[in-house]
């Protein structure tokens, strides 16, 4: 079947903040009271190939619900829909290249035959000086079944390192930390998709 | 601007897509990634998407001649953008978020860290979204943005262009963009549009003259379609597409 060429991309600039992260369009909270699973912050940094932070980039993610269903209408199941959950999150870069969420930490999702992936959130950053968007996955490092995640085992062993986030350990509430290193010595494995 | 690495990494299509190293664009140099993007095959993950939900939840507001809530109208040639976003297979994509943003007529963005000396203008404020119709139709009312001067080298200047954020129906089908104008001659002195490899795939940012979409004695139209990459119906089936 021929297919019509695809647009271009280009990069957001540096003056997009304004309109993708107005206060209605940025989504640091991903839950309501009622949405079911456990409470987790997301947290990290943005760093290019100096280690120096990215103040002006934008980090979006998708990722399923506490029982591994998506809200679209693409995944039929059989994990039931959490109308509370949409799974979308935006948050800016602070000076200091941070950026964070605060969401619940999804279930497995199919793969193929009965084969399900580990639990993961879709990370996607954009930023000045990136000409495409970086597209990239959070895995969570006290998860077993990382070790049979048909995308995990895509990344070469030296690097899978940089997609899995590591756990801090507070009185509260449960922290993953996930750096995304645009460029140099730990460089996170991003995607062609 | 001769003497330029283009990086060897880009993710998707070759003929469509920049590297992510284009050194004559300053910015890329010590934020584009060296090492080699990792082959993955798609997934429920990336065949579904935020696209739908988000555009049930976000209000429209497509007119950025009068968006800044003064009351008071934007300075400048009044112009109405339209135009479809597609998929691959021409299938329109209908429901899908558009955000944009751009220049004042002046060239000047409402931006703590643009302080150039071009004028703002109070009644407007450069953004602006909309929800593509059932026929994948979306349609902004707005002024044409002037060229914008930028410190990349020297006498470095942005030709007039508007940036566009296209949902679509999947994480497989986000894009960021920016829509040009015809006849710029700014294009060919631009590396960021010249970091898109080919002739025909930078043609494709540029908007068209559309007399049947001007209005009369109100505004100059243009017509610019998106193609996103399409999202198919079961990962399946996508997987074979993609062999």
């Amino acid at each position: 079947m021929s297919r019509l060429p695809l647009t271009s991309s280009q990069t957001v600039g540096p003056f997009f903040a304004p309109t993708l992260l107005r206060e209605d369009a940025v989504r640091h909270v991903l839950t309501q009271p009622d949405t079911i699973g456990e409470r987790i912050r997301v947290e990290g940094h943005v760093l290019d190939g100096d280690g120096l932070p990215v103040p002006d980039a934008m980090v979006e993610i998708w990722q399923a619900n506490a029982g591994g269903r998506y809200n679209h209408s693409a995944d039929q199941g059989p994990a039931e829909v959490d109308l509370t959950f949409v799974g979308f999150g935006r948050s800016g870069t602070t000076e200091d290249g941070s950026y964070w969420f605060e969401t619940i930490k999804p279930g497995r999702v199919p793969f193929t035959g009965e084969r399900a992936q580990a639990p993961h959130i879709c990370v996607a950053i954009f930023a000045r000086g990136l000409l495409n968007h970086l597209i990239t996955r959070l895995y969570f490092e006290d998860e077993q079944s990382n070790a049979e995640d048909p995308i995990l085992q895509c990344i070469p062993a030296e690097r899978r390192a940089t997609v899995i986030a590591r756990r801090k350990t507070h009185e509260e509430l449960i922290v993953y930390c996930f750096d995304i290193i645009l460029q140099g010595a730990g460089e996170t494995a991003f995607f062609n998709l | 601007m001769n003497q330029i690495t283009i990086g060897d990494i880009v993710r998707g299509d070759r003929e469509v897509f920049p590297p992510y190293l284009y050194e004559a664009y300053q910015s890329t140099r010590r934020r584009a990634p060296m090492l080699p993007l990792i082959e993955v095959p798609l997934t429920l993950s990336e065949l579904t998407g935020p696209g739908p939900a988000i555009s049930a939840i976000t209000f429209e507001d497509s007119d950025l001649t009068r968006n800044a809530g003064t009351g008071g109208e934007a300075i400048g040639q009044r112009i109405i953008v339209t135009g479809r976003v597609l998929d691959d297979r021409s299938r329109p994509v209908p429901n899908t978020l558009l955000e944009i943003w751009q220049a004042n007529a002046a060239g000047r963005y409402l931006h703590k860290r643009d302080q150039w000396p071009g004028p703002l203008d109070p009644n407007f404020l450069g953004m602006g979204r909309c929800l593509t119709n059932a026929e994948g139709i979306y349609r902004f009312l707005t002024i044409r943005p002037g060229a914008y001067p930028w410190k990349n080298h020297p006498n470095a200047w942005r030709p007039a262009h508007i940036h566009f954020s296209v949902f679509g129906p999947a994480m497989l089908s986000r894009l960021v963009t920016q829509m040009y104008f015809p006849d710029d001659p700014l294009h060919m002195l631009d590396p960021i549009m010249n970091a898109v490899p080919t002739a025909a795939a930078r043609k494709r940012l540029i908007a068209v003259y559309d007399h049947s979409v001007t209005e009369p004695e109100w505004a100059l139209g243009y017509r610019w379609d998106i193609v996103v990459r399409g999202a198919s119906e079961t990962p399946f089936e996508a997987q074979e597409d993609e062999q």
